[in-house]
């Protein structure tokens, strides 16, 4: 009797709605013969918990599975790859998946995310020991080339600053993944580093050689307890086989990778109150200049990357800097590892080169709303980004036409409302929120996003509207302009996005409207 | 902190005397996370995700029913000691919320029968 291979994700998503019982329920049930795989998520996460079945053929999936029916599945022959009413077909002709450009993603839901030697098996490490037998120089070069931007919101060109820090002079000098993955809508970063922890290791030690940087820390939310513990043991394996350390993979370079646990504040997702609280402050944000590339952690050059930022960078030091470049549109190259979440019908992740449009995200992929309810705005970049509404729908994902449009694509996180939605509730929320995560250092964001939730008030219960309405405007230019970081800056964006889209939820007058 | 689930306020001067910090740094730190507690939390912590995806999705339905049902508002512990509730924004679940955490756990499509079983549980 052959032993089969079925795998059921370890994600915590998919453990969310039942994966483990799922697993264990199939282990018991079907004994010696099946081997069960605790791999990533796909990312079909309407779908969890997706069990997938090694047949000849390929992987045959199914989903979602309750631990109910597993029984059933097991009779109608699960181990053979046989039909069943949540048989989904061979994985890789599921639509969904088979018309996206899995790059970053490659290996996510492919294989055990804690196996060296499936991460091997599937093309790991071929960037790092091709970036090794390079100079750091040509590695920065590549990586500019590439056209990659920073993927935790703003779009920096990842290659510009690792050249200020290979530049810099200091005898030490640090890597420091974000993975502070704070907004609503985006979990790309924690299903990486669940699915594939071993690509973000990878590309820190890519960027650690291109900088000659020798200390590593990965910054992970509080929030996230499944992302810290398979990080930590990914860090451990890697260092059981020479892939972090004192010469690693046998060469003249040691790099080594820590883990920090973040204490439940948002803040700390902007880069220099993360440096703040690595170094066990309170996470205030840093007027810059200094710039974190010069004087970052412990006021030494860093390398401050998202988590999608550095585990794009094995594909592109593998496959080369015209592969990635090759995907996108204008400025913005490669792919975009985009997050569909809220009221959804089918959310998850959709990894595809820039330039596919907002419509063809919600609509195409997402299936509309999961309330069947037609869909009234979204949100686009987290809980600082803009509200949009269903007629802006053809905007390509792209970080100048966003920008443009006075939105901004962010992390790439997607969240719909459907038409329940109060939309100056929404407003209003976001400057509570802005109010209960602002670090305090400058006076527009703390004292500004508690005077912001009193205005939105008054505005919608009519209190001299016209003249409140000028002062949340005066209000949303000054946080705009005179916030030392984002969390204020953009705080706004939202704000105005569902005043200038959706006027009538704030009790505007017809006549008003009409202006 | 892991392992007593508080920072005891008696205990910010000893913490400042062994990392050679003023008083001032450590309460300062202690007082800035959200994660950093004063006093003891409930056996269990419950939290329900209060960010815009799963607002979309009901989270503020969720939020009212464990109020009533514990009877405590949110940062509040039930007065057996039993449940501390909280917000969280962002549990990173956004594609199948309803979000809620207990203790490590995560729990995704909690609708109101669902953290009805939770609390239950955990009471």
């Amino acid at each position: 009797m052959t032993e089969v291979t079925v795998y059921v994700p370890r994600d915590s998503a998919a453990r969310s709605v039942g994966a483990d019982q799922v697993a264990e329920r199939i282990a018991a049930a079907a004994g010696p013969r099946a081997r069960v795989v605790r791999n990533g998520s796909r990312g079909l996460l309407w779908l969890e918990p997706l069990v997938e079945v090694e047949t000849p053929a390929g992987r045959v999936a199914y989903g979602p599975v309750t631990p109910d029916d597993v029984e059933d599945l097991l009779d109608a022959g699960l181990l053979d790859g046989a039909g069943h009413r949540l048989c989904l077909g061979p994985t890789e002709e599921i639509a969904w998946l088979r018309d996206q450009t899995r790059v970053t993603f490659a290996r996510v839901g492919v294989i055990d995310p804690l196996s060296p030697d499936d991460y091997t098996a599937h093309g790991g490490l071929a960037g790092l020991r091709r970036a090794l037998s390079l100079a750091p120089e040509q590695v920065v070069a590549e990586v500019t080339d590439s056209g990659l931007r920073g993927r935790g919101g703003a779009g920096f060109p990842a290659g510009i600053k690792w050249k200020t820090v290979l530049g810099a002079e200091s005898d030490l000098k640090f890597v420091c993944c974000n993975a502070d993955e704070g907004d609503s809508g985006t979990f790309a970063d924690r299903m990486l580093m669940e699915g594939d922890p071993f690509t973000l290791i990878e590309g820190m030690a890519i960027a650690a050689w291109a900088t000659g940087a020798s200390e590593g820390y990965i910054y992970i939310r509080s929030e996230y307890p499944d992302a810290v513990a398979t990080m930590r043991a990914a860090i451990d394996a890697a260092y059981a086989r020479g892939w972090l350390g004192k010469r690693v993979l046998d060469q003249d370079f040691t790099f080594d990778l820590f883990v920090r646990v973040g204490g439940g504040a948002y803040i700390c997702g902007e880069e220099t109150s993360m440096l703040e609280s690595l170094e066990g402050k309170r996470g205030t944000v840093r007027a810059k200049p200094p710039i974190p590339a010069l004087e970052g952690l412990f006021g030494r050059p860093t390398v401050v990357n998202n988590v999608l930022t550095l585990g794009s960078v094995p594909m592109i030091m593998a496959d080369g800097a015209e592969a990635f470049a090759g995907l996108g549109v204008g400025r913005s190259r490669g792919t975009q590892v985009f997050q569909l979440g809220g009221n959804i019908a089918r959310g998850g992740i959709v990894e595809t080169a820039f330039g596919i449009t907002l419509g063809e995200l919600v609509e195409g992929y997402g299936g509309g709303t999961r309330s069947g309810r037609p869909v009234r705005a979204v949100q686009v970049g987290g809980p600082l980004g803009a509200y949009l509404p269903t007629s802006r729908f053809d905007l390509p994902m792209d970080y100048e036409a966003f920008a443009a449009a006075g939105a901004m694509v962010g992390h790439g996180g997607v969240v719909v409302f459907d038409d329940t939605v109060d939309m100056a509730g929404q407003a209003r929320f976001a400057m509570e929120f802005c109010a209960a995560e602002s670090c305090g250092k400058c006076t527009p964001c703390r004292i500004g996003a508690v005077r912001g939730v009193e205005v939105i008030d008054r505005i919608v219960a009519g209190e001299n509207r016209s003249a409140n309405l000028k002062v949340l405007n005066d209000l949303c230019h000054l946080m705009t302009e005179g916030s030392l970081c984002a969390m204020g800056g953009l705080t706004p964006m939202p704000v105005r996005s569902a005043l200038t889209h959706f006027p009538g939820d704030f009790g505007a007058t017809s006549e008003e409207e009409r202006r | 902190m892991e392992d007593l689930g508080h920072v005891d306020p008696a205990a910010i001067p000893i913490l400042a005397d062994e990392l050679n910090l003023s008083k001032a740094d450590v309460h300062g730190v202690v007082t800035f996370y959200h994660d950093f507690r004063q006093s003891a939390p409930g056996r269990t912590t419950v939290r329900i995700c209060r960010a815009e995806a799963c607002q979309s999705v009901g989270a503020a339905g969720l939020v009212e029913q464990a109020k009533n049902r514990l009877g405590v508002g949110l940062g509040e512990t039930t007065p057996d000691g039993s449940v501390t509730l909280e917000q969280v924004f962002c549990l990173g679940n956004c594609a199948i919320g309803p979000s809620v955490q207990v203790g490590d756990r995560l729990y995704g499509r909690v609708g109101p029968q669902e953290l009805d079983r939770l609390l239950e549980v955990t009471a």
